[in-house]
């Protein structure tokens, strides 16, 4: 992992006092704490660099060892007695810092939350844990219908229930699914939200489908019977005589179903588009020269 | 309301160590609401999220109860203006591909 300036991170020089970093790391905390940013993960990432890095530099014993040894702050007493070593064997060792490298901030932020440190104040509250955001990406045609679903958080197996009708974008909560809780506070909750693809011939807006078919001319005009596509089967449509191009009809409760409510459908908009016939013989432009003259 | 959704005040202050005086603040900001009974103070628990929230707010980020007031009140545009947005999009992708 790459080498983490905290002076950086909270935007001081390296000769800050102490009442400097601090105010620096309020600012910033204010500025991206999850409570402020809710279902901002970058806010959340950003939150865990800030407190890590006030970990270190708030505290002179910390900072005193990252400043002398950078990124191998952690492991300062390994590293001296290493280089000790070194000097007693009298031999250059160009080894890899490996063994020294900085950790994920993660461990940082668990210290933060696990009840070892109750934040800034010192208090010792039982706090709900951190609430949890995921992604689940699903078809149109997986919504159409309410149906269960396991999916794996944090190495762990949640099923759960995804209603009929569920809107792109949505969120729903799963409680007690999120981050353990702090000083044996509840756990926080699992927010899931959804990314419907539409690969079907229906355009929605929520309940309500649309599309567009093809009508020949003749059935336009004339009048006659269409079996039509909906979501989830077929339909025969009465196509009146003298339709226009871009006539639309509506297929009550042949939409998609209304959100959390049973049973209830949107609507099926049809679209007509006309299709002039190609490739006219001659037969047939004599014919339909034929009508135009009777028609003027 | 069921009893067993009220929590006493007396309670909740001790399980948060928070002072009392925090709880009633919150309800003169009128950011919780409280319920009387018998002279007691009681807070219903669909409430405890948020008073934990208010409660981090206040102690770890030094907010005074107008900036809590102010954010609030920011928050609930912030979720309204996304849920357009979402409406939106999803109104948008309707027109794009046809």
């Amino acid at each position: 992992m790459a080498f983490i300036d905290y002076y950086k991170i909270l935007g001081v020089p390296k000769n800050a006092s102490e009442s400097d970093i601090k105010k620096a790391y309020r600012k910033l905390a204010r500025k991206y704490h999850p409570d402020l940013n809710p279902n901002d993960s970058v806010a959340e990432k950003k939150f865990k660099e800030i407190n890590e890095a006030n970990e270190v530099l708030s505290d002179p014993e910390n900072r005193k060892k990252y400043d002398q040894y950078g990124e191998h702050w952690k492991h300062a007493e390994e590293y001296e007695k290493a280089k000790q070593q070194q000097s007693q064997h009298q031999r250059s060792y160009q080894g890899s810092s490996g063994g020294y490298s900085a950790k994920d901030f993660s461990d940082f932020f668990e210290n933060m939350f696990s009840g070892a440190s109750a934040g800034a104040s010192g208090r010792q509250v039982k706090f709900r844990g951190q609430d949890f955001n995921a992604e689940l990406q699903l078809d149109l045609k997986d919504v159409f219908t309410t149906h269960k679903r396991t999916l794996t958080v944090n190495n762990k197996n949640i099923r759960i229930t995804i209603p009929a009708g569920v809107e792109n974008g949505q969120i729903i909560k799963i409680k007690g699914h999120g981050g353990k809780g702090i000083n044996g506070g509840p756990n926080g909750d699992l927010y899931i939200q959804f990314s419907i693809v539409n690969h079907s011939k229906f355009k929605r807006d929520k309940a309500d489908l649309y599309t567009t078919v093809d009508l020949d001319i003749y059935k336009a005009m004339l009048g006659g019977e269409l079996t039509v596509d909906t979501f989830d089967g077929q339909v025969k449509l009465n196509i009146k005589p003298e339709t226009q191009n871009g006539a639309t009809v509506k297929l009550k409760g042949k939409g998609f179903p209304v959100y959390k409510k049973e049973g209830q459908f949107g609507d099926l908009f049809i679209t007509y588009q006309l299709k002039i016939p190609t490739n006219l013989s001659n037969t047939e432009k004599d014919l339909i020269k034929q009508l135009q003259t009777q028609r003027r | 309301m069921e009893n067993r959704d009220l929590i006493p005040v007396k309670l909740i202050c001790k399980h948060y160590k928070i002072p009392s005086s925090f709880i009633n603040t919150l309800q003169e900001f009128q950011l919780i609401e409280l319920t009387i009974k018998k002279d007691d103070f009681f807070i219903h628990r669909t409430q405890l999220k948020e008073v934990e929230k208010m409660a981090r707010l206040h102690y770890d980020l030094e907010i005074n109860m107008e900036g809590i007031d102010a954010i609030y009140n920011l928050l609930e545009q912030v979720e309204n203006l996304k849920q357009e947005i979402r409406t939106l999009n999803n109104r948008l992708r309707l027109y794009e591909d046809f």
